[in-house]
């Protein structure tokens, strides 16, 4: 598990971001994108997977989040 | 000058890494790249923010300088004591040209060296009672001093320390801000890891100081952040921000004081220069008080209108209207700069090592001259930082990572710009190669080259460097004899 950073990129996209490994990676695809259910797995443009509980949509970004890395390790 | 194609810089890159061991060449190839604009993500052409290979002349520098050379140290109000030994805080004292207005001694102290001088007994036995000592001395000696940070050298991690208890005790003691910093100089494998203990103690230790606090605010509130104001730089965006009437509440950390890091968390917007070395806090304010940042840049025309504009933008028609004003106004000034330099620097090129933000921030600025950047590359950059890059440049030119004295002399032997732009740990090597050099860490004690008065500057600097007599005589005088000697009799 580790902190994780998501906010609204400048194109309008979602970015990433790993503070721990100062990583910035935009959001290529969201698994839940709805009102009530927000999150599940972030597949990134890097190749990453992360996956984040799903909450309810939050009413701000940037929100900080515990996420779980699924498969290797991108670099 | 030589302009060369996609695959004959590949060959250069190949020709240089031929001198290396197998493993060190597998190594380097990932940090050297040629620049392909259709890329989108820099992971895929280049690797940055690694260990640097034993054995080559790096001229990265440790967290410790990260820390308090260039995040803590211009803040001018507190004393930055190097706690260890007493090397690392001398040999970097006020070498870096952050300018600051006060009393230095009295009520301002960047450019002094506070130091606990590690003794022998002091590794043995632990430094915290001196520690502790000589807190209490320095705000005897120094009673206008706003608050103190304890940056740790190396040795003070080995020996494990407890700052952060000394810290909590002596600020009570002098009831005023201690902040530790454990920025030992191992961390990480560059100077960046420092920046980032940095900002992390700034959002630990001093952003939420004034929380719940009033301040006077007004919709037009602003922080210039990651601006250091080497030679002034800071100041010359603050005129053009407060042209735009903004209202300036902070400069992080150039002539900058706690109370302003402090109020930093009330303002409207954060203007982020150096994304490098202060993306963190700014990215923390985003999430805790919703401030938005935005990177700009504020080198070159071009840059500079588009930054002023996208500024002016967050606001009101009246920060519109006043944006395309101080544009209209400055305009002679630039035409009349680029009327009188862009002749004489016109299609000469440039290669570039820098860090931070400037190998992608004065791109522009060169341009504007119609001088061209064919290669550039960072000390201590993260791929985030390659992405911004990729597209500044121009395709096929050179970029590097992490470069080391060797590769970089080879590159410039080959691509034979027509000026280098780099720090003074290169400066010499190029100048006795015979090659005019800026050094662009420090402006070669010029500046500012922020905003409309730094570009007039930066374009004067340039021509001095490159129409400096002195490279019509590096042949010696008996040497050029034989030249035309031989010229007349072919
Ligand atoms: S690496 Fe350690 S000893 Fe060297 S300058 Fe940095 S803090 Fe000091």
């Amino acid at each position: 598990m580790a902190n994780i950073m998501i906010r609204t990129a400048v194109s309008g996209g979602l970015t990433f971001y790993l503070p721990k490994r100062d990583l910035e990676a935009s959001i290529s695809s969201i698994e839940f994108d709805t009102q009530e259910k927000w999150g599940g797995e972030l597949k990134l443009d890097n190749g990453g997977i992360y996956y984040i509980d799903p909450i309810a949509r939050p009413p701000r970004l940037p929100i900080s989040l515990r996420a779980r890395r699924i498969g290797a390790a991108e670099d | 000058m030589t302009t060369l194609s996609r695959e004959e810089t590949e060959a250069l890159i190949a020709e240089v890494l031929e001198v290396y061991p197998e493993k060190a060449k597998k190594d380097r190839a990932k940090h050297l790249t040629v620049n392909d604009q259709s890329i989108e993500q820099s992971k895929k052409c280049i690797t940055s923010n690694r260990k640097t290979l034993p054995g080559v002349m790096t001229v990265r520098g440790c967290a410790y300088a990260g820390s308090k050379g260039v995040v803590w140290g211009p803040i001018k109000d507190m004393i930055h004591i190097s706690h260890g030994p007493i090397g690392c805080g001398q040999f970097s004292r006020a070498g870096r040209r952050n300018y600051y207005v006060g009393t230095t001694g009295v009520d301002t102290f960047a450019t002094m060296n506070f130091t606990s001088d590690f003794q022998e007994k002091d590794i043995v036995f632990g430094g915290d009672k001196k520690l502790s000592k000589l807190i209490e001395e320095i705000d005897q000696l120094f009673p206008l001093n706003k608050g103190i940070s304890v940056q740790s050298e190396c040795p003070i991690g080995l020996i494990g320390d407890d700052i952060e208890a000394i810290a909590k005790k002596t600020s009570a003691a002098i009831g005023k801000p201690v902040v530790p910093v454990r920025c030992e100089g191992f961390r990480g494998v560059s100077q960046s890891l420092g920046h980032h203990i940095a900002n992390d103690t700034i959002r630990d230790w001093v952003l939420d100081k004034r929380d719940g606090v009033t301040m006077e605010t007004t919709p037009y509130d602003v922080a210039i952040i990651g601006d250091y104001n080497i030679g002034g730089d800071a100041w010359a965006t603050r005129i053009l921000l407060e042209e735009m009437a903004l209202r300036v509440v902070a400069q992080w950390s150039g002539d900058g004081t706690l109370a302003e890091m402090m109020n930093t968390p009330k303002v409207k917007l954060n203007l982020l220069h150096c994304y490098r070395s202060m993306n963190y806090i700014s990215r923390h304010m985003e999430e805790k008080y919703g401030i938005p940042y935005m990177e700009y840049n504020f080198f070159g025309l071009t840059k500079i209108i588009e930054s002023m504009r996208r500024i002016a933008a967050f606001f009101d028609d009246s920060v519109k209207e006043k944006c395309e004003a101080v544009i209209a106004r400055y305009q002679p000034m630039v035409d009349a700069v680029i009327a009188r330099f862009k002749p004489r620097l016109q299609g000469k090129k440039v290669m570039l090592y820098v860090g931070g933000l400037r190998p992608r921030h004065i791109i522009g600025a060169y341009e504007d001259l119609g001088m061209e950047v064919v290669g550039t590359g960072y000390e201590f950059g993260h791929n985030d930082d390659y992405d911004r890059t990729i597209k500044e440049m121009g395709n096929a030119t050179l970029i590097y990572d992490d470069a080391n004295g060797f590769e970089l002399e080879e590159f410039v032997k080959r691509i034979k710009p027509d000026m280098v732009g780099s720090g003074i740990k290169e400066k010499y090597i190029f100048q006795k190669m015979g090659i005019p050099f800026r050094q662009m860490h420090s402006w070669d004690y010029s500046g500012p080259y922020h905003g409309y008065d730094g570009f007039g500057i930066f374009a004067r600097d340039m021509d001095i460097a490159l129409s400096n007599p002195v490279w019509n005589n590096l042949l010696p005088p008996w040497k050029k004899v034989t030249a035309e000697a031989v010229k007349e009799a072919a």
